[in-house]
């Protein structure tokens, strides 16, 4: 999650202090992913060092070198560079290439992997608690009523979770259909080898084929 | 607490004999209650379709005692089962089932007329279902002028309509884009909360949320959460709104 960038957009609307910098952010994407005073003031103090945001010098003392110590006080805005690196973010999509680690797939795969453990058990188990979040989602965003873009940007972000939850409940189907149908070509492949492949939207059916290849994978 | 208006106690359906025979259903234990939705999932031939004829009185359970406001459907002879089903069940499918020669107010009324009701009276009760369902300005239109979104609240209208208690839908999301099915699940759940009973079969996880409870189908038997068969206790329980069974 790029707090970095977060901070560049708020800031792109106006010159802002650190803490209020912390509350827009929080209070535009519903408190979803809380940020502490001293990511805000790092993050700011490295935009500083990259020369993408500079401290709004003061009128009094005109001193525009501002030490950490009052940062509290003092208000941030784009340099010019600054400002170029904030519209680049809204026209570059979020790369996707590397995978986060996620412990449910790592989990789900060592479960294959690993004798003795109950992998159906484990997607049950899994789905339950996936159920549960998305009930909890569910119910908050109906909850909601979206009469402002500040209700509208969290009911979005709440809508994200939905469907991540969604994603996973479906990967879940698929994992358990997966393991039945290898489980099933398992016990009637070494016999004669046929393979009479059927069109197959059904995981229970104890009439599997044997011939798939998707089989393969999961042995 | 509260009669259940549906309630299913080791209900057992099996499809073909001997070596062939399939367990659609084997030994479900279910209630419903009044403001109650309860969503259903699990893989095609879970068991989730004939979980939902039986309840709706469609199909006949081959051990174990379905009731419906609590009539046992076992003692009835086919025209007292119709006329229960009449009374007190709705049915939402996935494609609205309406009868495009009709308008929507008279596709609401058409439940309450083929029980008797004066066309009067039904006309009245439709329009009164057609408001609670937010549409009241369509009583006049036709299916065919109407929104996918749209008919579906008519025949969530239609499944209300009058005094019937228990609602079952069948994929009611399913011929409905994402922000459509929300606001129609929207609608369906507010029904509930007024005092209906739900039952919900989806395969949409985020449409099943809605719900009060979920339960999964596995083979004809509902599972807990670790897969295997739950315990009628744990199921009977009235979960608080939000939990899974």
């Amino acid at each position: 999650m790029s707090v970095r960038h977060g901070l560049m957009a708020l800031l792109a609307e106006r010159p802002m202090h650190g803490y209020q910098l912390r509350q827009e952010f929080e209070s535009r994407t519903g408190g979803t992913w809380p940020l502490n005073v001293g990511q805000v003031y790092t993050t700011l103090q490295r935009l500083v060092r990259d020369g993408l945001v500079t401290p709004v010098p003061q009128g009094d003392a005109g001193a525009d070198e501002v030490a950490a110590d009052d940062a509290g006080t003092v208000e941030y805005q784009l340099t010019d560079a600054g400002r170029t690196e904030a519209d680049a973010w809204w026209t570059t999509p979020v790369r996707r290439g590397a995978p986060a680690r996620d412990e449910l797939a790592i989990k789900l795969a060592l479960a294959v992997t690993v004798p003795g453990v109950d992998v159906r058990a484990v997607v049950q188990l899994q789905r339950t608690e996936t159920m549960r979040g998305l009930h909890d989602y569910t119910r908050l965003r109906s909850a909601t009523q979206v009469d402002g873009p500040a209700e509208l940007a969290f009911s979005l972000v709440l809508d994200n979770l939905v469907f991540q939850a969604e994603a996973e409940m479906r990967w879940l189907d698929h994992v358990e259909a997966r393991l039945a149908r290898a489980a099933h070509a398992r016990r009637t492949t070494p016999a004669d080898g046929a393979t009479t492949a059927t069109p197959s939207d059904t995981t229970a059916a104890p009439t599997r084929t044997t011939g798939d290849t998707t089989a393969g994978g999961l042995r | 607490m509260t009669t259940p208006v549906l309630s299913l106690r080791a209900v057992t359906r099996t499809h073909g004999a001997g070596e062939n025979a399939v367990h659609a259903l084997d030994g479900v234990d279910l209630d419903v209650r009044a403001g109650e939705l309860v969503a259903v999932m699990g893989p095609s031939g879970s068991g989730k379709s004939t979980l939902l004829n039986i309840a709706g009185g469609l199909d006949t359970a081959d051990a174990g005692v379905v009731e419906i406001a609590g009539t046992p459907m076992s003692g009835l002879g086919p025209k007292q089962r119709a006329a229960l089903r009449r009374r007190e069940i709705g049915y939402v499918f996935q494609d609205f089932n309406l009868v495009p020669a009709l308008t929507a107010a008279e596709n609401v009324a058409l439940p309450l007329e083929l029980d008797g009701v004066s066309a009067r009276r039904a006309r009245k009760a439709a329009l009164v279902a057609l408001g609670e369902v937010e549409i009241p300005e369509l009583a006049d239109r036709f299916p065919d002028d109407m929104s996918g979104g749209q008919r579906q609240r008519v025949a969530i209208a239609r499944a209300l309509v009058g005094r019937r208690s228990l609602v079952l839908a069948d994929e009611p999301t399913g011929a409905l884009d994402s922000v459509t099915g929300e606001a129609v699940m929207g609608v369906l759940r507010a029904r509930v909360d007024a005092g209906a009973a739900g039952l919900l079969v989806t395969h949409e996880p985020r449409f099943a949320a809605w719900a009060d409870r979920t339960i999964f189908l596995r083979d004809g038997v509902v599972v807990d959460g670790t897969g295997r068969r739950a315990d009628a206790e744990s199921l009977l329980a009235a979960s608080p709104r939000g939990g899974t069974a």
